[in-house]
């Protein structure tokens, strides 16, 4: 079986699952006017920030690009495309207005082709750089995946841009990929991502998310599915300093039977006016059956004047589930854990250092690619530094005794 | 050399109806090489002292001092109190969800001496540490206290003062939910510990059984925040028959 063969195997099987409409998110459309510009209002824009959106949901044309630079470990290719091409190999439309503005607007697309069979030990890695907030970038890339293959792909987003962003990651049957998006801009950026996954049967993939930097961030990660058996697991790892909005859509649509989906999504918060948001929307179709389930957002607020917003949604059905749960919970730091601590003589500041790396540490360890996890490690250590391990700012005051 | 000395130690809690009392008036001192065992019922305020002593930030101290040495340890943070020679193992260890057993004794062990172990020693003791408690070597990778069950709680308490060897050690219900072999263990870990030269040990307990592995100097009965009577070891053979009745009645009244 050719690839081809697979993504359009997966179209048709979209096509015999029931629409229903789920009311938490707007259906998928390339047609602008079913995307019209929000007032703020809306449920998908009502935790965003517009005005900090510098004009991207204008939509204006733009020739702009973010440099590329790429690992592409052999047997795997990298092209460029048409527009047309993309949507014939079954991507995924769009589901929000800057994606439906990126598809429209960008151009051309980028096509990554991983062949049915192949296993790429190394990973693919896309390291997109981009020079300046005054560029409007539109970016559209398509990963292929054919059955049985076995990849992972990083894509790593550096320096400024206003960049909005439509991926689909097709993934054919049994193939097992993991995906990672790394949002690590400079103060000033603005990024509107949109990665949709459609799980071949059988396929397993792991999609990450991980924002650090930006002024806005606003992902999503969606998934569907092509067929019973699929596996999904959703990560992702987020800090916000003073002033930034990083947002995390998730959407996990399972229209067919015995499919999972795993969504872990953790965050850390410091400094005035940081905020982040966590949607997680599941919904359950009623040809469904058996799916697994499960979602948690955590949140560790370690400053004043932080704000974390985290809305779990389940919308089932079917009745015949093999289990379904999510869980939500934003904290400070939690005193008797910080007490025992420095009840062994660690300071006030390094054990808060230990309690945010412990919080991270069973999601860094789930990563599962090396070189991310190391540098998620010393990423997460730079972050404590600017705020908890540094003396004299406004961070926590040392406790009187 | 290392003397505990509490001398009339008042303690409040902060309640919805504004602040209580629980600790009214608690004099006692713990001579270097003294192992003294505080008995009392449930909510007389043990854990109150041993959590006040130790500078829990739950606990007001509104009378009274407690010197180590001479030193005021209540003017310290929590840690610089552990630094000074104190350690508290817990009636309730607890979780710390990502840090594992082996990262949290070497940051403790860095942060007492000053500087890091020398790597290779470290990891001998740190394994006959475990080893002694009856821990299994991979014990280590686990998190602290997270799905540990209540026996291994206990155990890596004393795991832990062991390694990191401090002058006075008040163990809160140490004794509490283990079997008797576990019992046996922790209390060989106590032994190995007050068995060296000028140690301090305050143990606190609801029954008399762990006295029978860990020998007081002076047992203090401690009923309704203070303590209501002090003697020798016999004191605690009188316990054993009679229980608390006789003082709780008394401070009722
Ligand atoms: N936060 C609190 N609010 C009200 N009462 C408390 C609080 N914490 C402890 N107490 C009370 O203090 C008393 C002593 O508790 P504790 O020191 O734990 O006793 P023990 O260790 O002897 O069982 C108990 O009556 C308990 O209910
Ligand atoms: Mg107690």
């Amino acid at each position: 079986m050719t690839v081809t063969d697979v993504a359009r195997e997966s179209v048709s099987a979209a096509l015999e699952v029931d629409r229903v409409e789920s009311h938490l998110n707007p259906p998928a459309s390339y047609d602008l006017a079913d995307h019209p510009v929000p007032s703020g209002r809306e449920e998908i824009w009502r935790f965003t920030p517009l005005k900090r959106l510098r004009g991207i949901l204008d939509g204006a044309a733009s020739e702009a690009h973010l440099t590329w630079e790429t690992t592409v470990p052999e047997g795997v290719t990298l092209r460029e495309v048409t527009g047309e091409e993309v949507v014939a190999m079954g991507e995924l439309a769009p589901n929000d207005r800057p994606s439906a503005l990126a598809a429209a607007n960008a151009g051309r697309a980028m096509l990554l082709d991983v062949p049915a069979e192949a296993v790429v030990t190394e990973p693919v890695v896309l390291h997109l750089h981009g020079e300046s907030v005054e560029d409007l970038v539109w970016g559209r890339l398509l990963v292929r995946v054919g059955a049985n293959a076995d990849v992972t792909v990083v894509v790593n987003h550096t320096g400024s841009a206003r960049y909005a962003a439509i991926t689909t990651v097709l993934v054919g049957d049994g193939a097992r990929v993991n995906v990672l998006t790394m949002q690590d801009w400079d103060d000033d950026a603005v990024h509107l991502g949109r990665d949709a996954i459609r799980v071949g049967r059988d396929a397993s993939v792991k999609h990450t998310s991980i924002s650090f930097g930006g002024d806005l961030v606003r992902m999503h990660a969606n998934v569907e599915y092509a067929g019973p058996g699929g596996a999904a697991e959703l990560l992702g790892l987020y800090f916000a300093d003073e002033g930034q909005h990083l947002e995390h859509r998730l959407f996990a649509d399972h229209m067919a039977p015995k499919t999972k989906s795993h969504v872990l999504y953790k965050g850390a918060l410091q400094g005035a006016g940081a905020h982040t948001v966590w949607i997680g929307n599941v919904l359950i179709r009623k040809v469904a059956e058996g799916i697994e389930t499960y979602e948690e957002n955590r949140n560790l607020v370690l400053t004043d004047g932080c704000q974390a917003d985290s809305v779990p949604n389940l919308e089932i059905e079917t009745g015949e589930i093999a289990g379904a749960g999510h869980a939500s919970a934003t904290a400070r730091f939690d005193d008797e854990q910080l007490f025992y601590l420095r009840s062994r003589g660690v300071s006030e500041k390094e054990a808060q250092r230990l309690v945010v790396h412990g919080f991270f540490n069973d999601l860094i360890r789930k990563v599962g690619i090396p070189s991310v996890e190391e540098r998620l490690l010393k990423t997460v250590e730079a972050e404590l530094a600017k705020n908890v391990l540094n003396a004299g700012s406004d961070g926590p005051a040392e406790e009187a005794p | 050399m290392s003397t505990l000395e509490i001398k009339d130690l008042q303690v409040s809690v902060h309640t919805e109806d504004g602040p209580k009392e629980i600790l009214k008036g608690v004099t006692l001192t713990v001579r270097s090489g003294e192992t003294h065992a505080i008995m009392g019922p449930n909510g007389s305020g043990k854990s109150t002292l041993a959590y006040s002593i130790a500078g829990h930030p739950k606990y007001t101290v509104t009378g009274g001092s407690v010197t180590l040495d001479g030193v005021d340890l209540l003017a310290m943070t929590v840690d610089e109190r552990a630094r000074a020679g104190l350690f508290l193992a817990m009636q309730y260890p607890v979780e710390v969800p990502g840090v594992s057993v082996s990262n949290f004794l070497r940051t403790a062990k860095t942060a007492l001496d000053g500087e890091s172990p020398k790597l290779r020693t470290w990891v001998k003791d740190v394994n006959t540490a475990l080893a002694n408690l009856n821990l299994d070597p991979t014990f280590g990778t686990r998190s602290v206290n997270e799905g540990f069950s209540g026996g291994e709680k206990k155990r890596h308490e004393i795991a832990q003062l062991e390694l990191l060897n401090p002058q006075v050690a008040i163990l809160d219900e140490t004794d509490s939910g283990l079997d008797i072999d576990a019992l046996k263990i922790v209390s060989e870990g106590v032994n190995r510990f007050r068995a060296q030269e000028g140690k301090g040990v305050l143990l606190i307990t609801h029954y008399t059984r762990i006295l029978r592995y860990i020998m007081p100097d002076q047992v203090h009965v401690f009923v309704d925040g203070k303590v209501a009577e002090s003697g020798g070891p016999e004191l605690a053979d009188q316990l054993e028959a009679n229980g608390y009745e006789k003082y709780v009645a008394g401070a009722a009244v």
